[in-house]
């Protein structure tokens, strides 16, 4: 009835109203997106990107495929070779390469990528690169007789997945898989890290949350239900921390809490600590925990205020009034209605601990660190593809709770101060 | 909260035990903020209060750490004071280097963030932005993604964005580049980065000052006759200003504290405040950080009493009450 | 447009100020001061050409990621024996010429005139240095001497310091449960003997405080942080001598190498950095860098005289690591060894330090 209405009317100038309106619409829309236009196309060339390229470096390593063109052309030939019996024609591209390897000196580089799979190859590389030209068909048992290690199935299965420049390598090793003599398997137990890594910083900031939760809890009801003028004043106690310098907090907490600090000064003055027994308080997990509690409290109390303030309170009043005590008033009234700000403060909170990286890097000590710390320790090292697959596992987990928090919250609720 | 006059004992307990509570999460918010004060005015080289401070006589404390800030890296630092030396410090000082490289990224990487943030949060506020969640979500994402992916994404990418510098493109932006032309090891590196790390502050704030705006102002200044440009300047700029100010703020303050990146992308020459001071706690922490840190937990009121005293008169200016 | 105007030149002028000749990274604090007083200010006083010196924990690190990167900013850098060893290998340094390098002042081309092995195809030795470990002498009141006291928490209570890194900590938790320092390495290189070192480490490891930066061992000593800990020998002897700090050095077990001084491809001042190089490592540089810190110069004609402390008394002999008795039982650091293992060691480090 009203779609035949509007078909029916026209414009001044004779145009269905329908048309002029629709028109109209992609016109104001076509502005509105315009004008986010610049700062979508900045947002893209210096972050979306710079992202994307570290995703395809998880994937990409040419330190083997690119300097050993015989033994890769050689594996696109024979993709189901026995990797514990190569033929010789493996081995007579093997010496091949190697000769070209010391002549282009491009051994270390081959041998570092083929080191991240199999560990303890580097000089196995340089030396028979050295040995190489002086070798004599047959190639196998020349180049076996040089060093017994070139016949490890390990080694050959490396190579093999080596040789294409594009590899899931990296997130094999990621996820502490090892390559073996019968391909990759889960590696020892001195030796995994990465997962325990990950479920670690997730359980920490898991505990980190829920500290969080506690204390901001009763503080933003306070803040909540003090009238404004005093409110506005505690706020500043809250405000201060959030605008002061991250490295100033850091800085203070390993000032209060180390062994000659603040805090064991005090306790050793009070006699509640003997000077021997100090207190470890920094440099280790609790020293981390402490400090990234200070940091991120505020995220959580400004959510939680922001529901608080506009529950009425009425309601608790209301059920009081109908005989509630005043626990089941505050489990069944008064609790479900913070739900929002509860959900919105966590996950905040939760994703920012997931992906810390200065404060436990600098009071984490040995055992504070966490899987930021272990992707910044790659980079340094230059396993750069290792780094960026550890980082991309990392983005994963942090997308799917960015996602959970706009579906739960929405993106546009963020706020401060 | 006041405690009503029917509480019962458990409830009188239970509500000082909730102030106290309140009380000490307070303590541990501001005081490890408020101790590097003190601190910071130490005689001695430790990070503790030494016996003389407590007993408050002046002779435990000093200024020493702030001379500090001015002495190291400067040759000439046992001197005279004259002109020459306090030049001098101005010119080679390590930390007031760091200072000037860190306001001057900061600068820069505010205007870049605040003028395309702006830009963005009038189209984004525009009822008929199409993909407006999938938008928001994307300019947000620089605050969501950990810092540690950015970083390392920009260390792979910045350091393959380069121009010839012998190039046309070269010649023009070959100053802003690095010695080889790349954004990696640049001031612009650094610039652009901190710039889309305070992206979503300017987004957030700014939509949230245009979604109180009421757009019967617009119509109302339209059918008075006024042009879009007019409207504009005279009517939606004077409102969202405490926003977009307060914004730009939260940029700058991003920047100010930002080291992840500046590790990863930036060279030598590009050695901020945040960066010096993250080497100086690595290294020998001497109070000389606790002075630094001083410096900026005054900096910090500043701009958080700024951004107080905007945030009330936006509200003011578009007539809402209470918080 | 005039705002574009206003920002280009006004990043033009910052830009371009800021450029220096030539940079050279290296270790910063003790060492760092010290390479500045004896190289960097009398390089630039003789040539006019404008140096600065920049910091890093371990430069071997950021030199490779530059040069992989294709980003090089630093034109000479300071890395260890091992390290110039491997990333030459890997083509990540240009190769030195030796006979560039300016002969002995007593006339000995400089081929000679270098310890053997001091030089090798991409680097060149700035010093002899050690690891060693050290503790204060007010908090023992009979002190440590042998390489398994470090290990002893009951005869010596306290926490430890020690590196961050699989490198030097290793040999040391070896020799302290008493393998002889010819046979570490042999030891080493076996899975039991991985293991071994590992649980030797285990024994301490709740009392230790682990170091990244040479300037924080001396630093958690001074500040009662730990009552013993390893150290670059020389950060320990600045630190007694500049400071009057009350440390002792324990020389039982110490594991010396050469630090070499290295030029990364690709750097933007190639020819200043080689001329550095030439004029830091020369008879009179090699000197000057010992006057200030106690690591040895590796040429012959540097120690023809006594070299006296830049304090104007202190006879440095007796402090550097190759002083005969302080190499009882001293191990050098296998470059062939780490080379090899550099990566698979750390790696389980870390997953060790994580447990």
């Amino acid at each position: 009835m009203a779609e035949d209405a509007t078909t029916l009317l026209k414009t001044a100038d004779g145009r269905p109203l329908k048309a002029a309106l629709a028109t109209a619409q992609a016109r104001s829309r076509r502005r509105a997106f315009l004008l986010v236009l610049p700062l979508l196309a900045f947002v893209l060339l210096t972050f979306l990107i710079p992202i994307g390229y570290m995703l395809k470096r998880s994937f990409e390593h040419d330190g083997f495929s690119a300097n050993a063109p015989a033994l890769v052309q050689w594996f696109a030939e024979n993709p189901g070779f026995d990797p514990a019996n190569p033929p010789e024609a493996a081995f007579a591209a093997l010496v091949q390469d190697l000769a070209k390897m010391q002549a282009d000196k491009t051994t270390g580089m081959v041998g570092t990528r083929i080191n991240y799979t199999v560990p303890g190859t580097i000089s196995l590389f340089k030396s028979g690169a050295r040995a190489a030209k002086d070798l004599a068909p047959p190639y196998k048992e020349a180049l076996l007789a040089e060093d017994a290690k070139w016949g490890q199935p390990a080694l050959w299965r490396g190579m093999y997945d080596a040789s294409s420049t594009y590899t899931g390598d990296f997130y094999q090793v990621a996820v502490d898989r090892k390559l073996t003599d019968d391909g990759w398997a889960r590696g020892g137990d001195k030796e995994r890290i990465y997962v325990y890594l990950f479920v670690k910083t997730f359980l920490v900031s898991a505990l980190i949350t829920v500290i969080c939760l506690l204390l901001a809890f009763p503080v933003s009801h306070l803040l909540a239900t003090l009238p404004m003028a005093k409110s506005s004043l505690l706020m500043i106690l809250v405000l201060l921390p959030f605008w002061t310098s991250l490295l100033v907090r850091t800085t203070a907490w390993i000032a209060l809490l180390q062994e000659q600090g603040v805090v064991n000064n005090m306790l050793v003055a009070l006699g509640l600590v003997s000077d021997g027994n100090r207190l470890s308080m920094m440099y280790n997990m609790t020293g981390t925990i402490v400090a990234m509690t200070h940091v991120l409290l505020p995220f959580m109390i400004l959510p939680l205020y922001s529901v608080m303030r506009v529950i009425p309170p009425s309601y608790a009043r209301a059920a009081r009034s109908l005989g509630a005590t005043s626990w089941t008033t505050f489990r069944r009234v008064y609790l479900p209605q913070t739900l929002p700000g509860i959900a919105a403060g966590s996950l905040l909170v939760f994703i920012l601990a997931v992906g810390y990286y200065i404060t436990p890097a600098l009071v984490g000590g040995a055992d504070g660190q966490l899987i930021s710390n272990l992707v910044s320790f790659h980079m340094t090292k230059s396993n750069w593809s290792l780094a960026a697959a550890l980082a991309a596992l990392l983005l994963v987990a942090i997308l799917v709770l960015y996602w959970v928090y706009d579906r739960l919250v929405g993106i546009d609720r963020l706020k401060f101060g | 909260m006041a405690l009503p006059t029917y509480a019962s004992p458990l409830e009188r307990v239970w509500y000082y035990t909730y102030l106290t509570i309140c009380v000490l999460v307070f303590l541990f918010l501001i005081l490890p903020v408020l101790i590097v004060i003190p601190l910071s005015f130490n005689l001695e080289p430790y990070f503790s209060f030494t016996e003389k401070m407590l007993a408050l006589d002046p002779d435990g404390y000093s200024l020493r750490w702030y001379d500090t800030l001015l002495t190291l890296g400067h040759p000439t630092a046992d001197a005279p004071r004259d002109n020459a030396w306090w030049w001098s410090a101005w010119e080679n000082a390590t930390w007031v280097k760091a200072a000037k490289n860190s306001l001057w990224v900061g600068l820069w990487a505010t205007v870049l963030a605040t003028t395309l943030g702006t830009i963005a949060a009038l189209g984004l506020s525009r009822p008929e932005m199409p993909y407006r969640r999938l938008i928001m979500a994307i300019l947000i994402s620089p605050m969501i993604v950990p810092i540690i992916i950015i970083a390392v994404g920009m260390s792979f990418f910045y350091a393959k964005a380069c121009v010839a510098p012998d190039s046309a493109v070269g010649m023009i932006t070959g100053t802003f580049l690095s010695t080889k032309g790349c954004l990696a090891n640049s001031y612009l590196g650094v610039i652009v980065a901190h710039a889309v790390l305070g992206i979503p502050f300017v987004i957030i704030t700014v939509t949230a000052t245009l979604s109180g705006f009421d757009q019967s102002l617009i119509r109302a200044a339209h059918s008075l006759g006024a042009n879009p440009r007019v409207t504009f300047f005279k009517v939606v700029a004077p409102l969202i200003l405490p926003g977009v100010i307060s914004g730009a703020l939260f940029a700058f303050g991003t920047s100010f504290d930002e080291v992840v990146a500046v590790l990863f992308i930036a060279g030598p020459e590009q050695q901020t405040i945040p960066r010096q001071m993250f080497n100086g706690i690595r290294e020998a922490i001497s109070p000389a950080i606790l002075a630094v840190a001083t410096i900026l937990v005054i900096f910090s009121v500043a701009l958080l009493t700024v951004v107080e005293l905007l945030r009330r008169r936006s509200d003011r200016l578009r007539g809402v009450t209470g918080r | 447009m005039k705002k574009i105007l206003i920002l280009s030149t006004a990043l033009t002028g910052l830009a371009s100020a800021a450029h220096a000749d030539l940079t050279v990274m290296s270790w910063g604090g003790a060492y760092g001061e010290a390479q500045t007083e004896a190289f960097v200010k009398p390089f630039m006083a003789t040539t006019g050409i404008k140096t600065i010196m920049v910091d890093s924990d371990n430069p071997a690190t950021p030199v490779k990621a530059m040069v992989e990167s294709g980003n090089v900013t630093v034109d000479v850098a300071n890395i260890e024996y091992a390290d110039a060893i491997r990333l030459c290998d890997e083509g990540v340094l240009e190769p030195i010429d030796i006979a560039t390098l300016p002969a002995g002042a007593d006339g000995t081309p400089a081929a000679d005139d270098f310890l053997p092995g001091a030089v090798t195809e991409c680097a060149v030795s700035t010093d002899i240095w050690s690891n060693v470990f050290a503790y204060d002498t007010t908090k023992f009141a009979e002190g440590p001497t042998k390489v398994a006291d470090f290990f002893d928490l009951e005869k010596f209570p306290g926490k430890r310091g020690l590196k961050k890194g699989a490198k030097a900590v290793l040999e040391l938790a070896l020799m302290g449960d008493g393998v002889p320092a010819s046979e570490v390495y042999a030891v080493l290189s076996t899975p039991e003997g991985v293991d071994r070192a590992f649980a030797k480490l285990d024994t301490i490891k709740k009392d230790v405080v682990w170091w990244e930066a040479g300037s924080q061992a001396p630093q958690l000593l001074a500040d009662g942080e730990v009552a013993m800990t390893t150290a670059y020998n020389g950060r320990i002897f600045a630190a007694a001598m500049n400071e009057g700090k009350p440390f002792q050095i324990v020389w039982d077990g110490q594991i010396y190498e050469n630090e070499m001084f290295v030029v990364p491809k690709g750097a933007p001042n190639k020819e200043d950095a080689m001329k550095f190089i030439a004029f830091s490592t020369s008879t009179e540089g090699l000197r000057a860098s010992a006057q200030q810190i106690s690591y040895g110069p590796a040429r012959k004609s540097s120690m023809a005289t006594e070299i006296i402390f830049k304090d104007g008394k202190t006879v440095m002999a007796p402090h550097l690591p190759t002083a005969p008795e302080n190499m009882t039982n001293a191990l050098e650091t296998s470059s062939e060894f780490w080379v090899d293992h550099d990566a698979e060691l750390n790696e389980r480090f870390q997953a060790w330090l994580s447990q």
